[in-house]
């Protein structure tokens, strides 16, 4: 019992961690250029896609990582250049349809080229098996190298934000575009690479979420509003939010379908409190989200309403 | 002028809705009257989503929760009916129905229960926490459906026989589409005197200008619960005809999927437009039916279509054909 609760919380920490991949993109992207983008989950499917279809090809599971973040890094530069600068200056309704039809493309477009059956990818040899930690819990490798890289390019991302030139020139960006425009910042091509780093975050969440479970097409939407409610718990724009939002989020999707059904069943008969229990441990997340924004209807790090 | 034009080709649209099933009924085609009873659903719904939408100007990505709460009631209530199972025994004997006027009732009722719980929380926020949310809260009843085993779950609930209404055969296409329309037409009806009303334009005072709003007296807040409310019993009671429509209900009808089809509806017809749904409804199941028959990605087609109507024709189909913008 006391090894499955400590798998369980591990999985929660790497969804916690696959989930800031996302999110952190989606708030950097709506906090420099005001931008909700409802197809930053086709991103992330087309990460997963990359990956799978070079590993495919190449036999290599780090050649698809590296074909991951570049094919999402690619399709997002390039959709930037092309709609989404259209899009700044029209209002929010404009931004959700416009993005809301690049997901039909995309979709389709995916559905298209690699038909509708799920692919696989497979694990590198040498991260299959397990790893045994203290307490004599096993855990699965390659999870364990996921929820390590996600932290690694987690903190890579701070100290881009925190102590880089791009990473001023963003947050300058954040504050006053008008401003850093003025003095002399090439704004278009900053919000491209904004773009780009977001979408090449996504890609590489969905190629290595894509190895835990299947590529498919569509597998980016259920990832996407889940980051929707982590930024908007951590507050729209804040990095950090964006960080404890996830790993929230993670942990009490996770924890609640492991231990809600177990609580319920201390009282209920086995079947209706499985029931009962699954029903309620899909809507937590959401309540908690209701609970953080009936107390700070800006998130926990959001500057406005 | 170009308001006489518009009216015009709301007259038109009208008179297409009817005649295109009577033609098709002439014709012996019932899967066309099918088609136009779906318009005329799909159309109920945008004027449900347009009131909060077009004229509250609150960008709801959640309505498919009202869709599906609206289809469910009708599912839920003809299964009881059907296998005489009463939904509850305790305190009082509370059996299904197969009558529409009694599953209508409780469309609204449930729809506007949850739809005055949600925008009590979601009205607190504004611009993008509130399309996030509303999609969010959606998401919950979706995942609820999905894991609540008791009325089928993932694999949603057959409704053996279309439920009746007095004096008609439901299971004749065309009297079941006159029923359809009628309800529409009442619906459009409705929302038109409501947002001539005092009411109405306090609704669209508050998107023009919140502050001025409440500098006059009148709180945005209880003003955009209540066209909430309203709008999502429209959509639901859109719902509930949908299931009966396709004899079957299923989480699909509460997913984001859902929500994001009748805003295209909205959007491609016109927002804030009294005909922009109808408009929207038709054109979108129309290319449903052309490009669907031509290529089986036909969604690819429909996505640059709407990419197009975004960017360059931001009035929609109403918009572009009565030459006239609605509000900057």
């Amino acid at each position: 019992m006391f090894s499955l609760f400590v798998e369980q919380l591990l999985n929660g920490l790497q969804s916690g961690v696959m989930l800031f991949l996302m999110a952190s993109g989606l708030t950097l992207v709506f906090g420099v250029m005001g931008l909700i983008n409802l197809a930053h989950g086709s991103l992330y499917m087309v990460g997963a896609f990359a990956c799978a279809a070079v590993a495919a090809w190449t036999g290599s599971f780090w050649l698809g990582l590296v074909a991951s973040l570049m094919a999402a890094a690619l399709a997002g530069a390039l959709v930037e250049m092309l709609i989404i600068r259209r899009l700044y200056n029209r209002d929010h309704l404009d931004q959700v349809l416009a993005t809301f039809a690049l997901i039909l493309i995309f979709s389709e477009g995916t559905r298209w080229i690699f038909g509708s059956f799920p692919l696989f990818l497979s694990v590198p040899e040498f991260l299959t098996g397990t790893v045994i930690l203290p307490g004599d819990v096993e855990y699965p490798l390659f999870r364990f190298a996921i929820i390590i890289a996600g932290f690694v390019v987690a903190a890579g991302l701070f100290l881009l934000i925190g102590k880089t030139r791009l990473g001023i020139r963003i947050r300058a960006g954040e504050a006053d575009r008008g401003m850093i425009a003025a003095l002399g910042v090439n704004i278009d091509r900053l919000y491209t690479i904004v773009f780009a780093l977001g979408a090449a975050l996504a890609g590489l969440a969905g190629a290595f979420v894509g190895t835990t479970q299947s590529v498919q097409v569509g597998m980016g939407e259920p990832v996407l509003i889940l980051a929707f409610v982590v930024i908007v718990i951590g507050g729209i724009g804040s990095i950090k939010g964006a960080l404890i939002g996830s790993l929230l989020v993670g942990f009490t999707d996770t924890m609640g379908r492991f231990l809600l059904p177990h609580a319920f069943a201390t009282f209920l008969d086995p079947s209706s409190a499985t029931a009962i229990g699954s029903a309620l441990a899909s809507m937590l997340i959401y309540i908690v989200m209701a609970l953080v924004l009936f107390l700070r209807p800006s998130g926990l790090f959001g500057t406005e309403a | 002028m170009t308001m006489n034009r518009e009216t015009l080709i709301n007259s038109i649209l009208a008179i297409t809705l009817i005649a295109v099933p009577l033609i098709a009924l002439g014709m012996d085609e019932p899967f066309i009257i099918t088609l136009a009873t779906k318009v005329a659903i799909f159309a109920m719904a945008g004027v449900g989503l347009n009131l909060v939408l077009g004229y509250g100007g609150l960008v709801s990505f959640g309505h498919a929760a009202f869709f599906g709460i609206g289809g469910y009631a009708a599912g839920i209530l003809a299964s009881h009916a059907l296998n005489y199972e009463p939904i509850m025994s305790w305190p009082f004997e509370l059996e299904g129905t197969t009558q529409m006027i009694i599953i209508w009732i409780v469309a609204l009722i449930a729809s506007a229960l949850i739809a005055l719980a949600i925008g009590a929380i979601t009205l607190r926020t504004s611009g993008v926490y509130f399309i996030m949310i509303t999609l969010a809260f959606a998401q919950m009843i979706y995942y609820f459906a999905i894991s609540w085993p008791a009325y089928g779950g993932e694999d949603g609930l057959s409704i053996y026989v279309r439920n009746g209404f007095p004096g008609l055969n439901t299971l004749d296409p065309i009297s079941f589409f006159a029923l359809c329309a009628v309800m529409l037409g009442i619906a459009m009806a409705f929302s038109a005197v409501l947002i001539r009303s005092r009411f109405g334009l306090a609704l669209q005072g508050a998107r023009q200008n919140t502050q001025r709003m409440t500098a006059v007296g009148i709180a945005p807040f209880r003003i955009r619960l209540v066209a909430f409310v309203i709008s999502a019993m429209i959509t639901a009671l859109a719902g509930a005809l949908y299931a009966d429509l396709n004899r079957f209900v299923s989480p699909s009808m509460l997913s984001w999927h859902m929500s994001g089809e009748i805003m295209v509806f909205v959007i491609l017809g016109g927002v804030g437009r009294l005909f922009g749904p109808l408009a929207g409804a038709g054109l979108y199941i129309i290319l449903e039916h052309l490009l669907g028959g031509v290529w089986e990605f036909w969604q690819l087609p429909l996505g640059v279509l709407l990419l197009i109507v975004v960017l360059f024709a931001r009035g929609g189909l109403v918009g572009v054909l009565a030459g006239e913008r609605k509000h900057a």
